[in-house]
């Protein structure tokens, strides 16, 4: 029996115990006739209580089926196999089951270890009277929690004020998610990277100025050891995030959200916005492509004109170039915000003085939106470090220290992406650094975030 | 300033508000220039936004158009019981027979014939269009019937154009003997173009002629069916609370903060979350789209639950009040009145958090679907992969047939994203109501 069609057939249960409580409160309502008081609360909520009643524990039991169904059959099927058919350790045996799993599905026409054509059947047999079990626990259960709940319907029974504590319960649990995801992001961060710090001192991981996290799999190999400095890293995050995006960004956002908060005609305003709103939401894997395929290559032949012989393909530069495009619509929406939240009377008293609205804009609004924009451009360089695709594809992933934007730069994410994909082992310093690189970047955008946060919410209060 | 102290000070002779002067004349004139200097800077800034973006589209839909268009082979296949192994009795008894039957010998025996043994011409995928011939007419078989078939990636690009033919042979992906036999092919009139419905309806393969979307764009939608089920209820609940029900307190402002931030926590750290808890912890299936909806889940969350309460901010207070005067709970008040009036935002966010999903590539990646699948996704615990991810793919590949599959793929991920983004504004301007 499929969970699927359990949960269709738990489904009609709770349509049914709904429609069932809701006719036993309509019947009280007709008994009750008009007196005001008679019945405590409206049918429907009779009938959305014995429906909870019944779901509940039904649900309940699917979800624990749908956890840990599969890992109690696999139990069994390997506890039923003749010893010594399978290997002892955890990737033999999860191979066997994922070899039976295939053949149970009819992926394999033909097993590859004899004992897995054995084992498949078993593995139906087990998980079909595993699924008979849980199915009917379910809806046992769902059957008696609606019956108990049928049996305490009264004309005074205050059904509402129970569907209603439900209701609240569920609204808590909601808006739990989002602190369980935080508590989750900062406990795997933390608990991965203190195993890498086990491993590779913090000192060194922080301040080292060597990267190549190959560890080899032999002991004799050379450069068996792996040398994890994250400078060059921090490094080229920041000269591509940081600079060399800004330097394209800034300017040109700010000078858009200028021309568009003060000089544009709304008509013009009109068509103008939607083109950095389609900017803003052009995927990032996209721009990433583009960097590539086009940048890239124009970046290298240019710097190979101006005589720099070593110029990469895979160049700071590019990869910058195009992040600080990507970044234009946030720089200028934010110095939107910052700029139309300047009063009035400043600016219309500074024209009314006789200044142009360049100079009215140059040395009235924005000294006075600084602190908004300056929060903005914080915000947007936390954007741009924890940016991933684009220098995934035109960056490379040479961690050199330089400051040639003609050179190859690698950065943390691109790293993260380049040390865990591919074949992985997962207790091994390379993969485990990507945590402790993970780590940091959370720290790092956190602290931004919360900082400029702050900085513009002040800068919102001072003219409210 | 410095340059206008210092006119100022060299000009005692006039009086500095003397309108007639020349030192006046010049400085407005110089301020005037200014001006528009200043004005033209904003113009170029919008136009070097606007041009980078053209230039992107005219880049991408130039090398990606040609991915819709496949060329094909005019070949006379020869069915020969024999070599196929298969009789057509046994073909209309058992359509399994077919599975066994040999076409790919039958397929390079026709090709060989026809074009002899120098050039590759046609598709190694090519016999999956024999089958299908002999699949809705058994009768094919001993009979030869000719057929357009799938020509290879390179014949493919000649077609296209996108070979120079003038560069020296070593540097060209496509050899002598191939463009000769193209163009004879050519002038025999035995090449055609015709829609790739093979980009359309097929898996990767490692042959960019063969190579198709299908796949990918099966695994987006499983994925976001998955961010859509989890994310939507959950977050419109918890703005729900916050907005409406929850006390003012330090723990609601932890709620609060935590939520701001997750907005703004990089999305490949949602991926290094999903990798850790789902895939390490929980044991759950690698590179399924269940692991993915659920890490795209929690990270469009917080996008749902900020719209969700702007929208919710954005409902009168008197509407509560009426509620409330003539009897309904606090509980009937928020669900029979709030949330339908504050549904139209609450919806406009989530697609528009949708879209950020689908355009999403970094956290995938984490959570291993990048896999090369040359099958189509079958369900949500099956390996699967997404549009923007073979969109990387591809990217990676150096094969000329897939630059133009990438961009061919571009096209069709930015067609959806303006679907989505267009129906959430149309959603905007219908259903909102500004109070």
């Amino acid at each position: 029996m499929s969970i699927g069609f359990v949960f269709l057939v738990v489904l009609a249960l709770g349509g049914l115990a709904y429609w069932l409580g809701r006719q036993r409160g309509m019947a009280f309502a007709v008994a009750g006739g008009a007196r005001v008081g008679a019945v405590h609360s409206r049918p429907q909520y009779h009938g959305a209580f014995v429906a909870i009643m019944a779901l509940l524990p039904a649900f309940l039991v699917l979800a624990i089926w749908a956890v840990m169904g599969e890992g109690l059959v696999a139990r069994e099927v390997l506890s039923g196999l003749p010893a010594g058919a399978v290997g002892d350790s955890d990737l033999e045996r999860s191979a066997f089951l994922s070899e039976v799993r295939g053949l149970v599905r009819g992926d394999y026409a033909a097993a590859f270890n004899p004992s897995a054509e054995g084992a498949a059947s078993a593995w139906k047999l087990a998980s079909a009277r595993y699924g008979l079990l849980f199915a009917s626990a379910s809806l046992a259960l769902g059957l008696m929690g609606g019956l108990w709940a049928w049996t305490r319907l009264k004309p005074d029974f205050r059904a509402r004020t129970r569907v209603e504590r439900f209701m609240m319960i569920l609204l808590v649990v909601a808006s739990l998610v989002a602190i369980l995801t935080t508590f989750g992001i900062v406990a795997s961060l933390v608990f991965e990277s203190f195993r890498f710090f086990q491993m590779v001192s913090p000192i060194e991981f922080l301040f080292g100025t060597q990267w190549s996290p190959q560890t080899a799999i032999r002991a004799d190999q050379v450069g068996s050891s792996g040398a994890f400095g994250a400078v060059p890293l921090f490094w080229g995050t920041i000269f591509i995030g940081a600079i060399i995006a800004m330097i394209v960004a800034i300017p040109l956002g700010l000078m858009t959200a200028i021309y568009l908060t003060q000089y544009a005609a709304p008509a013009f305003r009109k068509v103008a916005k939607p083109v950095l709103e389609v900017l803003a939401g052009v995927p990032t894997v996209v721009y990433g492509f583009f960097a590539a395929l086009t940048v890239a290559p124009a970046v290298r032949d240019f710097a190979i004109s101006i005589g720099i012989s070593n110029a990469s393909s895979e160049s700071a530069l590019a990869a910058g170039l195009v992040m600080g495009v990507m970044i234009i619509p946030f720089v200028s929406s934010m110095a939107d915000d910052a700029l139309t939240a300047v009063p009035a009377s400043m600016r219309d008293g500074s024209l009314a003085m006789g200044a142009t609205p360049s100079e009215t804009i140059r040395k009235v609004m924005i000294p006075a939106a600084l602190p908004g924009i300056v929060g903005g451009v914080l915000l947007a360089v936390s954007r741009a470090i924890g940016e991933t695709m684009i220098v995934v594809m035109a960056a490379g992933l040479a961690a050199n220290l330089t400051a040639n934007p003609f050179n190859s730069v690698t950065t943390v994410t691109a790293q993260i992406v380049a040390l865990l994909t591919g074949d992985q082992e997962f207790d091994s310093a390379k993969t485990l650094s990507a945590f402790a690189l993970g780590l940091v970047l959370f720290l790092v955008t956190l602290a931004l975030n919360i900082y400029a946060l702050a900085v513009v919410k002040k800068y919102r209060e001072a003219y409210d | 300033m410095d340059r206008q102290g210092a006119g100022v000070r060299g000009n005692l002779s006039a009086a500095p508000t003397a309108w007639g002067s020349d030192q006046m004349q010049a400085r407005i004139r110089r301020r005037y220039r200014q001006e528009r200097n200043f004005k033209a800077m904003g113009i170029l800034a919008l136009m070097i936004a606007a041009g980078f973006l053209v230039f992107l589209m005219v880049t991408v839909i130039g090398s990606g158009w040609n991915s819709f268009r496949q060329t094909q082979v005019l070949v006379p296949v020869t069915f020969e019981a024999e070599r196929l192994g298969i009789t057509p009795e046994q073909a209309r008894a058992d359509p399994r027979a077919l599975s066994r039957a040999n076409f790919q010998g039958v397929l390079s025996d026709s090709v060989e014939r026809r074009f002899g043994d120098d050039a590759a011409l046609v598709s190694d995928g090519a016999w999956l269009a024999l089958r299908k011939a002999v699949e809705a007419d058994p009768a094919l078989i001993g009979t030869t019937k000719e057929m357009w078939l799938i020509a290879t990636s390179n014949i493919d690009q000649l077609s296209k154009r996108q070979i120079d033919l003038d560069a020296d042979e070593t540097n060209r992906p496509v050899n002598d003997v191939e463009i000769a036999a193209w163009g004879r092919l050519k002038a025999e009139g035995k090449l055609r173009t015709v829609l790739n419905m093979t980009f359309l309806t097929s898996a990767d393969s490692v042959d960019p002629e063969l190579a198709g979307i299908w796949g990918a764009l099966k695994g987006s939608f499983l994925t976001l069916v998955v961010t859509l089920a989890i994310s939507f209820p959950v977050g419109v609940l918890a703005a729900i609370y916050l907005e409406e029900f929850a006390a003012k307190n330090r723990w609601t402002d932890i709620v609060e903060v935590s939520i701001n931030n997750l907005a703004a926590v990089p999305s490949i750290i949602f991926g290094l979350l999903g990798l850790s808890v789902f895939l390490n912890t929980m044991n759950m299936p690698r590179s399924a789209p269940v692991v993915g909806g659920l890490t795209l889940a929690l990270m469009t969350l917080p996008v749902i639950v900020i719209a969700s309460r702007a929208a919710i901010k954005a409902v009168p207070p008197s509407i509560r009040d009426a509620a409330l005067g003539i009897g309904a709970s606090r509980v009937q008040v928020v669900f029979h009145h709030v949330l339908p009036l504050a549904l139209p935002g609450m919806l406009t966010g989530t697609i528009l958090g949708m879209a950020r999903a689908l355009g999403e590539t970094a956290p995938l990646l984490m959570i291993g679907m990048r896999a090369f699948l040359t099958s189509v996704p079958q369900g949500l615990t099956q390996p699967a992969t997404a549009l923007p991810v073979q969109i990387f793919i591809w990217s990676d590949n150096v094969s000329r047939g897939f630059v133009e599959k990438t961009s061919g793929a571009i096209i069709v991920l930015l067609v959806f994203l303006l679907t989505i983004n267009s129906l959430a504004i149309y959603l905007r301007n219908r259903f909102e109501v500004r109070w």
